[in-house]
């Protein structure tokens, strides 16, 4: 899982499962996307992509729709583990 | 005596948290604003046993931060107005994400219930809750519900009664953020309760320290203290170079994995649902190709129903209020020049009767949009929209609040509440009068069929809503790069799983928005329209010119010596380069309390009785007087200029200032001006 590169959330392809490792933007921001589920470590199901607009993407069991801009920033790698990891388990 | 309990209903949107407050409160409800912002206040209240409880429906939010109106709203309700209980509706379905609203409310120490909402669709999906041990872990009591179906209404009244109840207590779980934070927490809750002793009164200390960590803006102007705000500014250096991050975003992550713990002990799932019917639906419906026609027709059926279904009572309302006005009239002797007869029919019963005729359309139009939103899909339609809207720098949320517009630029502007940005949010109420409404669709009625053939009628329709779109597009452009200049946000939005609606949701959220379109746009239109009457009827000209007169002659008489047809003749130089002359200057005055006046008022001018037939001579006379240039102008002009009174007077609240209401009204008018000018110099040169 470590050598999977890291890559922006906006280039994935739909039906990848990926793994979100940081959130490029501001505090604002951030804190909209942590309350609604969407905070490093998180796995991403990637519903549709690939087509211009906003992507439709499944965390923790809801779906949610992303603008491709928000798209930009969100640093995520491939992951393959079917296991729903919440968002636990940082590294302190 | 009854007791009385108040109960602040809190949760994330699409939680079902309103079909549980109208499952609670039912018709029994009162909606205002918080005082100062544009977020309702939904108020209910509720019988049960010897209580009488008030909900208070709260923002739906995903958490508490500074961040947003709503969750500061929210959250001020709970801290300032200390409910007996907050009640947290959660969507048992996906219920990790749910839990962090609850992780917030537990941190305040309020006393607590849990609503598992949808715990129906969480069965489907093979979820099985240890209720007991998970109430336990949470300290709050758990109560599973199904909101539109109304199940575990009465558990859930009886849990509130039971919690109010019970003095407040220490709780014994606390969400742990690790060794390294709990730490600073300690801290600067040390330095908080030495140096704050007001705050301490009404916050919780851990709670304050917990917001001051995560820089919470809102908290941490509250502190006066120098050497508080010293230890929180070491604290987060000293956290920041553990975690190479703000410690906000560990804190959320500990949250997290607080929930993750609590579940992962309580929660069982026995089967996994790889596809269920909401992501079959989904396929069709956001389908790259199939999404945008099937929005559209949905669009057009919409349409279709509100104004041909709408006819009917629509008919039956205009009889009515006719009866009533010649009853009225026949109350004074025939022929009689009573003013307060006069006010009383051509004021009173013509003015407010011309916005309830309007209603059955309304009710109609609110009907069609909260089917479209409880059943879910008006999140997929703003999607679908995202990709148009996103290239003139808006997004597709702001494409709902447009198309109301079509109906009535009020509820239209009251709908704009669902965009979070301030800046979308000016930029879409500032267009919105340019979606030609319903009202406008009057005056398109009386000119096409006058000037242009049958075979024109359809295309030149399309014309004009087309251009008012296309207006629109450049006048957010020019907005977007002026005056509300700014990113486009970027945005996040839940996609709600499908949900069949109950019928009783659907009339309360119809009654709820027709209410207040009806007591908003009523009272306003009711003043405006006496206004009017007497702006029309005064001064009156001397008994002497009327004689000799026939009495549709005197009635032209008196409207021209009265102050609008005045006020016309006044303007008639500055709207001679437009094609127009006092006659259409008159009635485009009187149009500003509602457009649908500017018929009427031609009308009057032209001295056509109010026979049947008056549609069909005035057009006669319109195209004696008038080119179809001049027609095709008039359209323009009320398509662009001044928005109605009622509009004026929604924007200058839902945007709480005078300053871009009176932005929207010249702006447009100038606008309305410029373009009609232009094309009436550049046509009279080619016809």
């Amino acid at each position: 899982m470590e050598t999977k590169e890291i890559k922006p959330l906006s280039v994935t392809q739909s039906g990848e499962k990926v793994q979100l490792v940081s959130i490029e933007a501001g505090r604002n921001l951030n804190s909209r996307l942590t309350s609604m589920g969407i905070l490093p470590n998180v796995v991403i199901t990637v519903v549709s992509n690939g087509h211009p607009g906003p992507l439709v993407i499944s965390v923790k069991g809801s779906k949610m729709m992303l603008g491709r801009g928000m798209a930009h920033k969100i640093m995520v790698r491939g992951c393959d583990e079917k296991e729903n990891h919440s968002g636990t388990g940082r590294k302190s | 005596m009854k007791k009385k309990i108040t109960a602040a209903l809190a949760g994330n949107p699409n939680s079902g948290k309103t079909s549980i407050f109208n499952q609670l409160t039912g018709a029994r409800q009162h909606v205002g604003n918080y005082p100062g912002v544009t977020v309702e206040k939904k108020q209910g209240t509720c019988r049960h046993g010897d209580y009488e409880i008030t909900f208070v429906d709260l923002p739906g939010t995903y958490s508490l931060t500074a961040y947003s109106t709503e969750e500061l709203v929210a959250r001020n309700f709970i801290i300032d107005e200390q409910p007996d209980v907050v009640i947290d509706v959660v969507d048992a379905s996906s219920i990790e994400r749910n839990l962090y609203l609850a992780t917030q409310l537990i941190e305040m120490n309020v006393p607590l219930v849990l609503a598992f909402n949808m715990s129906d669709i969480a069965e489907q999906k093979g979820m099985l809750f240890d209720i007991e041990q998970l109430s336990m872990l949470l300290e709050a009591k758990i109560v599973k519900t199904v909101g539109n179906k109304g199940k575990g209404k009465t558990e859930l009244l009886d849990a509130i009664i039971d919690i109010a109840g019970l003095a407040k207590k220490q709780r014994i779980h606390k969400i742990n953020y690790g060794q390294e934070i709990e730490h600073e927490l300690e801290q600067i809750e040390k330095a908080v309760a030495g140096k704050e002793n007001l705050l301490i009164q009404k916050y919780d200390a851990r709670w304050l320290a917990i917001k001051l960590l995560e820089q919470d803006d809102e908290i941490t102007a509250k502190i006066q203290s120098r050497e508080v705000h010293d230890t929180v500014a070491a604290s987060t250096e000293h956290l920041k170079g553990i975690f190479g991050d703000n410690p906000e975003v560990v804190m959320a992550d500990r949250r997290y994995g607080f929930i993750s713990g609590a579940c992962q002990e309580t929660i069982q799932t026995t089967v996994e649902l790889r596809h269920n019917y909401s992501d079959m639906i989904d396929a069709v419906a956001t389908h790259r190709i199939l999404g945008l026609p099937i929005f559209l027709l949905l669009m057009y059926l919409t349409f279709v129903l509100t104004f041909k279904i709408g006819a009917y009572p629509m008919g039956w309302l205009e009889w009515f209020f006719g009866q009533l006005s010649q009853a009225t009239a026949n109350l004074w002797p025939a022929g009689s020049d009573n003013w307060f007869r006069s006010l009383l029919v051509d004021g009173v019963i013509g003015g407010v009767g011309g916005v309830l005729v309007f209603l059955p359309n309304i009710l109609l139009l609110f009907f069609m949009i909260a089917l479209l939103e409880d059943t879910g899909y008006m999140a997929r339609s703003a999607f679908i929209m995202d990709r148009i809207m996103h290239k003139i720098g808006l997004h597709g949320k702001s494409f709902i609040p447009m198309l109301i517009g079509f109906g009535c630029s009020v509820p239209a502007i009251m709908a704009t509440r669902i965009l979070e940005n301030k800046r979308s949010r000016l930029t879409t109420i500032m267009v919105i009068p340019l979606m030609s409404c319903g009202a406008k669709l009057t005056i398109y009625a009386l000119i096409i069929p006058a000037f242009f053939p049958a075979q024109w009628h359809g295309p030149m329709m399309w014309l004009i809503y087309l251009i008012g779109i296309i207006i629109a597009v450049i006048c957010i452009k020019i907005l977007r790069l002026t005056v509300l200049r700014g990113e486009t946000v970027p945005f996040v939005m839940e996609l709600p799983p499908y949900r069949v609606p109950t019928f009783k949701s659907i009339c309360i959220h119809m009654w709820q928005r027709g209410w207040m379109y009806l007591r908003k746009a009523g009272t306003i239109i009711l003043a405006v329209s006496i206004v009017l009457w007497i702006a029309m009827s005064y001064p009156k000209p001397g008994p002497d010119s009327l004689t000799d007169l026939t009495p549709q002659q005197a009635q032209q008489e008196k409207l021209e010596h009265s102050v609008i047809g005045r006020l016309g003749k006044a303007i008639e130089p500055a709207l001679k380069p437009l094609g127009f002359d006092w006659k259409i200057g008159t009635a485009l005055i009187g149009a500003t309390a509602a457009k649908e006046v500017f018929v009427s008022q031609l009308a009057i001018t032209y001295s056509v009785g109010d026979e049947d037939e008056s549609e069909k001579t005035l057009r006669q006379k319109l195209r004696a007087n008038y080119t179809p240039l001049t027609g095709f102008c008039v359209m323009l002009f009320c398509l662009i200029y001044a928005p109605c009174i009622a509009t004026v007077a929604m924007t200058r609240q839902e945007t709480n200032s005078w300053r871009w209401a009176m932005l929207q009204f010249f702006g447009l008018t100038v606008l309305a001006y410029v373009v009609t000018l232009i094309i009436f110099q550049i046509g009279s040169r080619i016809f």
